[in-house]
């Protein structure tokens, strides 16, 4: 179906237009926020912050303590992190988010959210087969792991502390970055 | 309320469904949707929660088939409606002009759905100011980290944030949380009425029974008056 066609689309154009006649907004309103989160809010985020807990002890408890307080310097833009608390993958435990009712996600950390997060099998299923999805994945879980699933069903959001690779010691700090996925930090893949 | 969007534990859904690069937003329009209820949906937005129900409240159809910016373009539409700031019909008279079809699937569900009547909302005058949603609780907190609770049996009619698969449940306090708006009211209209909040671990058997994957515990975050204390 080709944008034009879309009836969804089609009355999102109507709406808008009627709001613009009536004074009540601009398209350039909504052009700000649309280059916002198209340009400046991202998984970047959240991979900043994961590489340097990874080198930084310190740094890494006070994420683990407070997660809100120890971003805060960052200044992200995005919202959805007035409590973000940060949960730790180890050999023996496995985390990963969801949100069953709606699609919250920690937008400042992580963008808006992918299209299968916000999709009803995923929310549906990872809270009752969360081992089988996350096979699905590609993350195959040792029946002696603990799987820790964390449905965002208030205003705290979530974020997953991968383990750090074995070579996080030697790696330049962009490389290092790049290998923090979004996926890593919603719990669905696992590179260690 | 017992609607469409309270997907945790349902069946049938089959395999998730992942994509490539994926854009930010699929299609222009998704992106004024988005846009256009952060900016305040022109007057009407009042506060997330209120926003959430409406989302809740989109036709069933429509939820499952129009995708997330589908159902926020019907949460969009119906806070306006709701609010007065736009009419369906001149939306739909708009939309037609466009190109769309009279018989169209709206998403919007603008006020109470037919099963239920809304006391009268009461968002006061005031813009809405984004103060965030920690709030005081007078009261003390009624759980401690280690206390094992019961959640409530029933689901409610209106806005709530106890997924239906946790009803009835037994688990432990996890994290305490100290006190935040309380969804079930703030949505409608009946003020923020701030409740401790706590994280629940529950052990897959306990919601899963005999069919729970081994070795798996779920985590909510869960409002005081949805908890109960449990002797177990």
């Amino acid at each position: 179906m080709t944008e034009e066609r879309n009836p969804a689309a089609i009355r999102a154009e109507a709406i808008e237009s009627l709001l613009i006649e009536k004074g009540l907004m601009t398209a350039a309103d909504v052009d700000d926020v649309v280059e916002r989160y198209n340009e400046r809010i991202g998984p970047l985020n959240g991979a900043r912050v994961v590489a340097r807990a990874w080198r930084d002890p310190a740094f890494k408890q006070a994420l683990l303590d407070d997660g809100t307080a120890a971003i805060a310097p960052y200044e992200f833009e995005g919202g959805q992190t007035e409590k973000l608390v940060v949960v730790e993958n180890t050999p023996r435990v496995h985390n990963v988010v969801v949100c069953t009712l709606c699609s919250c996600y920690p937008w400042a950390m992580l963008g808006l959210p992918p299209r299968w997060y916000k999709d009803p099998a995923y929310r549906s299923r990872i809270v009752r087969e969360p081992r089988r999805v996350l096979a699905e994945f590609g993350v195959q879980l040792e029946p002696d792991v603990e799987v820790r699933v964390w449905d965002s069903s208030a205003e705290v959001r979530y974020l997953v502390l991968p383990q750090a690779p074995d070579d996080v010691a030697v790696l330049p700090e962009d490389e290092l970055i790049a290998r923090v996925t979004r996926d890593a930090m919603i719990g669905v893949e696992r590179f260690v | 309320m017992d609607g469409i969007h309270d997907l945790g534990g349902k069946q049938g859904f089959g395999a998730v469904a992942r994509e490539a690069n994926e854009p930010v937003f699929h299609a222009r329009w998704e992106g004024r949707v988005f846009g256009m209820n952060l900016v305040g949906a022109g007057g009407a937005a009042r506060n997330v929660d209120h926003f959430r129900h409406a989302v809740e409240r989109t036709d069933p159809v429509a939820y499952l088939t129009h995708g997330y910016y589908g159902r926020w373009l019907g949460g969009l539409e119906t806070i306006m409606v709701d609010a007065g700031v736009l009419d369906t019909a001149s939306i739909t008279r708009r939309a037609i002009e466009l190109g769309a079809h009279p018989d169209d699937r709206i998403a919007s569900r603008p006020a109470s759905p037919p099963d239920r009547l809304d006391p009268p909302a009461d968002y006061g005058d005031d813009p809405p100011v984004d103060r965030g949603n920690q709030r005081p609780v007078p009261a003390a907190a009624r759980f401690r980290i280690g206390d094992r609770v019961r959640t409530l049996g029933h689901g409610v009619s209106g806005h709530t944030r106890l997924p239906a698969y946790a009803r009835d449940r037994r688990g432990s306090i996890v994290s305490t949380h100290a006190g935040w708006v309380y969804p079930d009211s703030n949505a409608h209209g009946r003020g923020e009425q701030p409740q401790h909040l706590y994280t629940v671990a529950f052990d897959g058997a306990e919601l899963w029974g005999v069919e729970a994957e081994a070795g798996v515990v779920v985590h909510l975050d869960l409002f005081e008056p949805y908890l109960e204390r449990s002797d177990d």
